[in-house]
C-alpha cells in the first residue's frame, strides 16, 4: 500500500512537517517494503490553494492515505473527493515513526478538516 | 472631481473627515450635494454619521466555474491553467473551490470539451440611497466569512456613478494593500488622514507610496494634532506633502465622534474649514 | 501551545498596544510565560515599533505573478485585452497599434502592455495569446522577518504598498511563528491581528485557541465589533471582549457589556483612555513597562489575568 507523508527533509528518517500543503517535502512510501521516494512539495510555492496542489500530487501518485499535521478545508475536500484517507501525526517526530504507528493502527484518522483556511491573495473580477 | 480619503493606519479619523467633508459640500454652494461612497466594505461605518435610507440594493457575486461531469474527461487542463488552485482534478472528480476563485474565466475558455460554465457565487451586497443634507450615499458590504473585498469595491464604483459635475467622496478602508488601492484608483486626489505618532507616521509612509503607485496627488490631514511628536510634520516637509488641515487633539471631539457626531456637529466652524480645504484641493488638481 | 489572536473589526482600537503589553506581562509573570509574538497586520506592521526588536533574518516574499507582454513577439491582435476581466491590459497608443505598427514603437512602450497594479496574475492572457507572447513573472511582494525582542521572538512582515496576497503573507508569518513556538516548546503564541474581517483577518484567526476582540465605545467601534464577532463565530473561535478608551463614552461601554451579556460572551475588561499609551508608544515601550501604575496599565493587567485563565496556559518552570 502506498501512503504519503509531509516531511521537513527528503528522507524516511526526516522530522515530520505538520503542514500538508506547505511542508517542504512529500514522501511517497510503500508501507510493506518501506521503499520511499521524496518529492519537493509542489504546494510550497502555490499562491493560495497549496493544499489542493498537494492533494493533486497525492492523487497523481495514486496513494491511498496521507499522514500530516493538519488538513485545511480545501485539502480535506480534495482528498475526500479522491477517496484518500487522512491521518494526523499526533506526537510523532519522524516519518519512520509515523509509518510504524500507521501500520500498527495507532494514528488518528480524521473525518473533517482540522483547521480553518484562508491562505491566498484573491480579488476576483471587475 | 473624485476625492479618496485614506490613511494607512486604522482609527486616525478617515470616516469622520470624509463624512464632515461631504456635509460641508452639501450646503448648496456646489452644483449638487456630493456622492459619498463607503468603500470600507469589511467594516463600513459611514452610515452611522450620514444616516442614509437605502432604497436600492444589489448582490455582488463572482462568476465561478461549474463543471458538467458528463462532458468532463478529467484531462486536467482547467487545473493546469488555474493560478489559484480553485479548480482541481482529483482522480475521477473535478472540484471547484469558489473561495479561491478570481472569476477570471480562464478555465472556462480553455476547457477542450467545453464542459465548464460560469455561475454567480454571492460575496456581498452594494446598496444606495439618500442621506442627510441631500448627500447621495452608496456602500458595499462584504458577507462575513468571504475573503475578498476588492470585487465588492469595484462593483460599487461601477454602479454608483456621479451626476455630471457631482463631487465624489470615497471613504477608503484602513491599510495599504489592494482594497485601499481599489478605493483610490480613479480618484483625482487622495487625502491621507494621520495621527502624529510613530504608528501614524510608519503607516503614512506606506500609504503615500500607494498613492504614488497610482500617480495620484496626495495631501495630508493631521488629526489629534498635539498629542504626539513632530515626526509626521517633518516627514511631510521632507516629502513635499501639503498638510491641508490640522485637527487638534481634544477630548470633546473624541467624545462627539463616539456618539456618531461629525466634526461639523461638534464644532460648526469646520464646515467652512472643509469648504476651504476642498477649494485648496481643486486648485492643486487643476495645476 | 496556545494561540491567542487580538482582533477588533475597526482599526485603531488599540490591538497593537495591548499585544505589546501582553508580551511584556507574559515575560514578567512571577512564573514567566514565554511567548512567541507574531504581527499579522502586514499592511501596516506596528508591533515592531513598540518592541524594538533586533532583526535576525530577512526573507523575500513572493506573492503572485504578473503578466508581462513581450513587445517583440506581440502582433497587436488585442485578444489579451478582450479576455482580461480586470482591465489590466493597456491599449497601445495609436502609433503602437495593429500588426503593421513597427516593433520599435512597441518596444518603447507604446504597444499592448500590462498594468502591473491592475493585473491579478490569472494568466488568462498567457494561455490565450496566439503568439505565446506573454509570460508570468513572480513578484517580490514584500518581506518577512524573524526578530528577537526583549519579550520573545517576533515574526513580522511588510507587504509592499498596493500588493495583494496579504492573506498568504499573514499565513506565512503565523506558520513560522507557530513552528518556532512548537520547536522551542513555548506555551503561548500571541498574534497581533489586522483590522477588518476579510482575508488577512481570516488567515490570522485560523488555528487560534482564543480571540480577544478589543473595541472602543464609539458607534463605529460597536458596529465593527459585531462584524468581527460574527467572523470569529463563523470560524468557531472562542472569543472574549474588552473595551479600550472606555471612559470616552460610558454609554457606549454599557451597550457593549449588555451586548456581550446577551450573547453569552465573556467581557474581560475596561481600559480607560490614557495619554500614557501614546507616550509609551513614542518611547518604544509597552505601556505596562513604561508606566506600570498608569490607569491603562492597571486595567491591561486585569485583562491579561483573565486571558491567562481562559487560555489555561501551563507556564514552563524556569529552564
Amino acid at each position: 500500500m502506498k501512503i504519503i507523508l509531509s516531511t521537513a527533509s527528503p528522507s524516511l528518517d526526516s522530522d515530520i512537517d505538520p503542514r500538508f500543503g506547505r511542508g517542504a517535502y512529500l514522501l511517497v512510501v510503500d508501507i510493506e517494503s518501506l521503499k520511499w521516494e521524496a518529492h519537493p512539495n509542489p504546494g510550497v510555492n502555490a499562491s493560495g490553494g497549496a493544499g489542493i496542489r498537494a492533494a493533486q500530487f497525492v492523487t497523481d501518485q495514486k496513494a491511498e492515505a496521507v499522514l500530516s499535521g493538519d488538513f485545511g478545508p480545501h485539502a480535506f475536500a480534495a482528498l475526500q473527493a479522491a477517496s484518500v484517507s487522512m491521518y494526523v501525526y499526533g506526537d510523532c517526530r519522524t516519518a519512520r515513526e509515523a509509518v510504524e504507528r500507521f501500520k500498527a493502527g495507532n494514528l488518528e484518522r480524521v473525518g473533517a478538516a482540522t483547521r480553518g483556511e484562508c491562505d491566498g491573495g484573491h480579488h476576483g473580477q471587475a | 472631481m473624485i476625492l479618496a480619503v485614506a490613511s494607512g493606519k486604522g482609527g486616525t479619523g478617515k470616516t469622520t473627515v470624509a463624512a464632515s467633508l461631504a456635509i460641508s459640500l452639501a450646503d448648496g454652494q456646489c452644483s449638487a450635494p456630493p456622492l459619498f461612497l463607503d468603500c470600507d466594505v469589511e467594516a463600513p461605518n459611514a452610515h452611522l454619521f450620514l444616516h442614509p435610507e437605502f432604497d436600492e440594493q444589489r448582490e455582488v457575486s463572482l462568476l465561478v466555474p461549474t463543471v458538467d461531469e458528463a462532458r468532463c474527461t478529467h484531462c486536467g487542463k482547467c487545473a493546469e491553467v488555474c493560478q489559484y488552485h480553485a479548480i482541481a482534478v482529483l482522480g475521477k472528480k473535478t472540484l471547484v473551490f469558489p473561495q479561491l476563485c478570481h472569476g477570471c474565466g480562464s478555465c472556462t475558455a480553455l476547457c477542450p470539451e467545453r464542459a465548464i460554465s460560469e455561475t454567480p457565487s454571492r460575496m456581498g451586497v452594494i446598496e444606495r440611497g439618500p442621506a442627510r443634507d441631500g448627500i447621495l450615499f452608496a456602500r458595499g458590504v462584504l458577507d462575513v466569512g468571504q475573503p475578498m473585498a476588492v470585487p465588492v469595491i469595484r462593483q460599487l464604483k461601477k454602479w454608483a456613478v456621479p451626476q455630471p459635475g457631482q463631487v465624489v467622496v470615497r471613504d477608503a478602508p484602513p491599510g495599504t494593500s489592494c482594497p485601499v488601492v481599489e478605493a483610490m484608483r480613479g480618484a483625482d486626489y487622495v487625502v491621507l488622514v494621520t495621527e502624529p505618532t510613530p504608528f501614524g507616521l510608519h503607516d503614512l509612509r506606506l500609504a503615500v507610496q500607494g498613492g504614488r503607485e497610482l500617480n495620484i496627488p496626495v495631501g495630508v490631514i493631521i488629526n489629534r494634532d498635539g498629542s504626539g511628536d513632530v515626526g509626521v510634520d517633518e516627514f511631510c516637509a521632507a516629502e513635499g506633502l501639503p498638510v491641508l488641515m490640522r485637527v487638534p487633539f481634544e477630548r470633546t471631539i473624541a467624545e462627539g465622534f463616539a456618539r456618531g457626531q461629525t466634526l461639523i456637529e461638534i464644532h460648526p466652524e469646520y464646515a467652512e474649514r472643509f469648504r476651504q480645504l476642498f477649494a485648496d484641493i481643486v486648485g492643486r488638481v487643476s495645476q | 501551545m496556545k494561540q491567542l489572536v487580538i482582533l477588533s473589526g475597526k482599526g485603531g482600537t488599540g490591538k497593537t498596544s495591548l499585544a505589546a503589553a501582553f508580551a511584556h506581562l507574559a515575560h514578567e509573570s512571577p512564573v514567566p510565560i514565554e511567548a512567541v509574538l507574531a504581527d499579522a497586520d502586514v499592511d501596516a506592521a506596528n508591533l515592531g515599533l513598540v518592541l524594538r526588536p533586533e532583526r535576525l533574518e530577512t526573507h523575500d516574499f513572493t506573492g503572485g505573478s504578473l503578466a508581462v507582454i513581450d513587445p517583440l513577439l506581440c502582433q497587436g491582435c488585442g485578444i489579451c485585452e478582450q479576455v482580461c476581466r480586470f482591465n489590466a491590459v493597456l491599449l497601445p497608443s495609436p502609433s503602437g497599434r495593429g500588426a503593421g505598427a513597427c516593433t520599435e514603437r512597441r518596444r518603447s512602450g507604446e504597444g499592448y502592455r500590462v498594468d502591473p497594479v491592475a493585473c491579478e496574475g490569472c494568466a488568462a492572457c498567457v494561455y490565450q495569446c496566439p503568439e505565446e507572447a506573454i509570460r508570468m513573472e513572480p513578484q517580490t511582494a514584500g518581506q518577512w522577518y524573524r526578530s528577537e525582542s526583549r519579550y520573545g521572538p517576533l515574526f513580522h512582515a511588510e507587504l509592499k504598498p498596493a500588493q495583494e496576497n496579504s492573506g498568504k503573507l499573514v499565513t506565512l508569518v503565523k506558520q513560522q511563528a507557530r513552528l518556532a513556538a512548537l520547536d522551542g516548546e513555548y506555551p503561548l503564541l500571541i498574534v497581533d491581528g489586522p483590522p477588518g474581517i476579510g482575508c488577512p483577518v481570516i488567515s490570522a484567526v485560523s488555528g487560534a485557541d482564543l480571540a480577544l476582540v478589543v473595541t472602543e465605545p464609539t458607534v463605529a467601534g460597536i458596529h465593527d465589533m459585531q462584524r468581527i464577532l460574527e467572523t470569529t463565530a463563523h470560524f468557531r473561535v472562542p472569543t472574549l471582549v474588552c473595551v479600550n478608551k472606555a471612559d470616552i463614552y460610558p454609554e457606549g461601554t454599557r451597550q457593549i457589556e449588555a451586548f456581550c451579556r446577551k450573547r453569552g460572551l465573556k467581557f474581560v475588561g475596561r481600559i480607560p483612555f490614557d495619554e500614557t499609551v501614546t507616550l509609551a508608544m513614542m518611547n518604544g515601550e509597552p505601556v505596562t513597562a513604561f508606566r506600570p501604575k498608569s490607569p491603562a496599565s492597571r486595567q491591561m493587567v486585569a485583562v491579561w489575568q483573565n486571558l491567562v485563565i481562559a487560555l489555561a496556559i501551563q507556564p514552563i518552570p524556569s529552564k
